[in-house]
């Protein structure tokens, strides 16, 4: 057997694998938050608590009303995109016009509000979500055990990914989109309805986070704090791809799982701390993230 | 027969006088309780808002009101964090008029807290800290540490998993005070049975993800990976496990500090099996039973755990020896008190404080219930050994603490 560093390559491979499940959920959260700001310029704090929704909307349908995880993976983005449409209608559209800051604290308020929601009536130690009985189990694949469900998040994250990405750089809703963040006026003029296309947008945004909230139910604990974990680091992950990046963002979100998994081999106790230190570098060497476009 | 009547009228008389004498009033300043406490984060279910329902609910059981005590509780987050944790500590103390501080887990926070508490000389009664250092080289004549510690976790479910074979460790240890404690105990405990370590990893608090932590442990082909960690990360770790079938390929997992409100997060389904050593448990008697119904009404349904029960014991020694001493007195004076004092109460039962500040008393070896087994709510444990009082906690003369001779 090959060693690396004094690691078996076949723990190293293993490990590797781990990292890029673990970046799908950073790619589709960052994916979500940046398409909201390239397209609204809003930076939106409470991306977090959406995905936690999220993840909560498929346990409520199954302990509630007995609906699956297959069901949950369709109808717990509709209804938490839903969510994220009023909330734009309500608050953030008034808010288009101001400074970045004021959409900052007001989405941060609003995590902080519905995380504590959540946390009074749930408790904080979360609730169990069961895998579906088609994914479980698992496959032996030589260096590692890779369970099946494992492999779906990874899959789906991947075509939920490509698909937003396709989406918004060729097809002609797409490019409407691009040309309404540009000129939001003149393409009004073309009479196309810009304020329902960008509460669209947001809606869409907030269902992706909720598509990652129902595939991360049953490996983690469904819980209030689940969101908040993790917002920070796809923070970072966007900070690092570029603000409002698309495809920047797909690829840091899987390229820091990959970094963050090595660093749990080598140097465990940096595991949570080395998107940070990787984020200060790039942030050094190249201000606008690794794909944007410059300041 | 006239006569007969005449004096146990006059003996009834005389009892109902007698009755305000005999409970002395109590005259000596209001007291006021500080449940410090992880409000909002990971292991605020397993203490949190639940340890400031269990102090109050001592207060009204030790019937301060009617004994003329007046005795206020307030609660504070310290976010597990030390810094944030001291300075609340040293407000309340300093400026709030705070006697008592409870509770407070996460070890970082309440070895900050104990040394505050012994350098204004006031009482810190942990019960939500594990670190047995409290009691051991970080002993003070301020601190009494109430319902667990490391030592006892580690001597009860280390030796019980050796002697079912078990003899190589690996550990997932939380990277802080409480994980180095808990995996230096168990260690020695393992090895002093005849068992190996083969090795540990050190995870930072609050970890989402711990498959590539668990796949380090079964790199190591240990018999049994040892989780020094607690709460969130404990179910975690516990669901990761089953995930990448670790359990299944005959690695067992031995939860270190595990809380039925992990079980009941996990789910009897994934936590099925797990053995472990808690220090208290509802379902033991009419007592508990009736504690725990009272508790769980206030509390969203959820029962107590350990470091509720703690709570509420520690609250209502302390009452009792402030009662005793019936004056002003600071917080060694007692903290003396209390040791002198036997424990008793309707919840932990009876039990006593030694002279380093562990309060002792029965602990349980207890395994998971199957789902089917489970017969009502939180119905979760079976119980495997009662450790008695004197083999459950550290030998005084073990720890290291300077106030024993």
């Amino acid at each position: 057997m090959i060693e690396i560093f004094g690691i078996s390559s076949q723990a190293l491979f293993g490990q590797l694998l781990i990292g890029l499940i673990n970046g799908a959920f950073y790619a589709m959260l960052s994916l979500g938050l940046a398409v909201i700001f390239g397209m609204l310029n809003i930076i939106n704090f409470c991306h977090g608590a959406l995905y936690m929704i999220g993840a909560f909307v498929a346990w409520m349908l199954l302990n509630w009303l007995g609906i699956g995880y297959w069901w949950a993976l369709l109808i717990s983005p509709i209804i938490t995109g839903a969510l994220g449409v009023v909330i734009e209608r309500l608050f953030l559209q008034r808010l288009r016009d101001l400074d970045h800051l004021y959409g900052l604290l007001l989405t941060f308020g609003l995590a902080l509000i519905l995380e504590g929601v959540f946390r009074q009536n749930f408790g904080a130690s979360g609730l169990p979500y069961r895998i579906p009985p088609e994914l479980t189990g698992g496959t032996n694949l030589g260096f590692m055990f890779l369970p099946n469900y494992r492999a779906w998040v990874i899959v789906l994250s991947l075509f939920v990914c490509l698909g937003t990405w396709f989406a918004i750089e060729y097809t002609r809703l797409g490019s409407y989109l691009r040309a309404a963040t540009e000129n939001p006026a003149l393409v009004q003029a073309f009479g196309v309805n810009v304020s329902r296309m960008i509460t669209l947008t947001y809606g869409f945004g907030v269902a992706l986070a909720a598509i990652a909230g129902v595939l991360a139910a049953p490996i983690y604990q469904v819980s209030p704090l689940m969101g908040s974990n993790i917002i920070i680091v796809v923070f970072a992950v966007v900070v690092i791809g570029g603000m409002g990046s698309i495809l920047g963002s797909i690829v840091t979100g899987f390229g820091l799982g990959i970094a963050e998994g090595l660093t749990k081999v080598f140097y465990p106790e940096a595991s949570s701390t080395v998107i940070f230190v990787i984020m200060a570098i790039v942030l050094l060497i190249r201000p606008s993230g690794l794909f944007g476009k410059g300041a | 027969m006239k006569k007969l009547y005449q004096t146990m009228l006059a003996g009834a008389f005389l009892a109902v006088a007698a009755v305000p004498a005999y409970a002395q009033q109590y005259s000596g300043p209001p007291l006021k309780l500080g449940v410090l406490s992880d409000m909002s984060g990971l292991y605020a279910d397993l203490s949190g808002p639940g340890s400031v329902i269990a102090a109050k609910l001592a207060i009204e059981d030790f019937g301060a009101a009617a004994k003329g005590m007046k005795v206020e509780v307030i609660g504070g987050d310290h976010q597990n964090k030390a810094d944030v944790g001291a300075s609340i500590a040293r407000q309340w103390y300093d400026q709030d008029g705070v006697d008592v501080i409870l509770d407070v887990p996460n070890s970082a926070v309440a070895l900050a807290v104990n040394d505050i508490t012994k350098e204004k000389n006031k009482i810190f009664l942990n019960s939500g800290a594990a670190s047995s250092d409290l009691t051991g080289s970080k002993c003070t004549p301020n601190t009494i540490h109430w319902a667990y510690d490391t030592w006892m976790l580690a001597n009860g479910t280390g030796k019980a998993l050796v002697k079912q074979g078990g003899d190589t460790w690996f550990f997932l240890t939380a990277d802080y005070a409480f994980g180095y404690a808990l995996e230096r105990d168990t260690s020695a405990v393992v090895q002093k049975e005849g068992g190996k370590v083969a090795g540990s990893v050190r995870v930072p608090l609050n970890t989402q993800d711990f498959s590539s932590f668990l796949l380090q442990a079964q790199a190591s082909k240990a018999k049994v990976i040892g989780l020094a960690n607690a709460g969130g990360d404990t179910t975690n770790s516990i669901k990761g496990a089953a995930e990448f079938g670790i359990t299944k390929a005959g690695q067992k997992l031995a939860g270190l500090l595990v809380d039925i409100n992990d079980v009941h997060a996990l789910g009897l389904p994934v936590a099925q099996g797990l053995t472990f050593t808690d220090g208290w448990y509802w379902d033991t008697n009419d007592d508990t039973r009736k504690f725990a119904e009272r508790f769980s009404k206030l509390n969203n349904g959820k029962y107590p755990g350990k470091i509720h029960a703690g709570v509420y014991s520690s609250v209502y020694h302390y009452l009792k020896a402030v009662y005793a001493i019936n004056a002003k007195a600071d917080g060694a004076t007692v903290v003396k008190k209390m040791k002198e004092l036997p424990t008793e109460d309707s919840v932990m039962g009876k039990g006593t404080v030694r002279v380093d500040g562990r309060q002792i008393h029965p602990v349980y070896l207890v395994e998971v219930k199957k789902p089917e087994e489970s017969k009502k709510p939180w119905d979760y444990y079976k119980i495997l050994t009662t450790i008695p009082a004197d083999e459950a906690f550290r030998p005084l003369k073990d720890g290291g603490c300077s106030l024993v001779n």
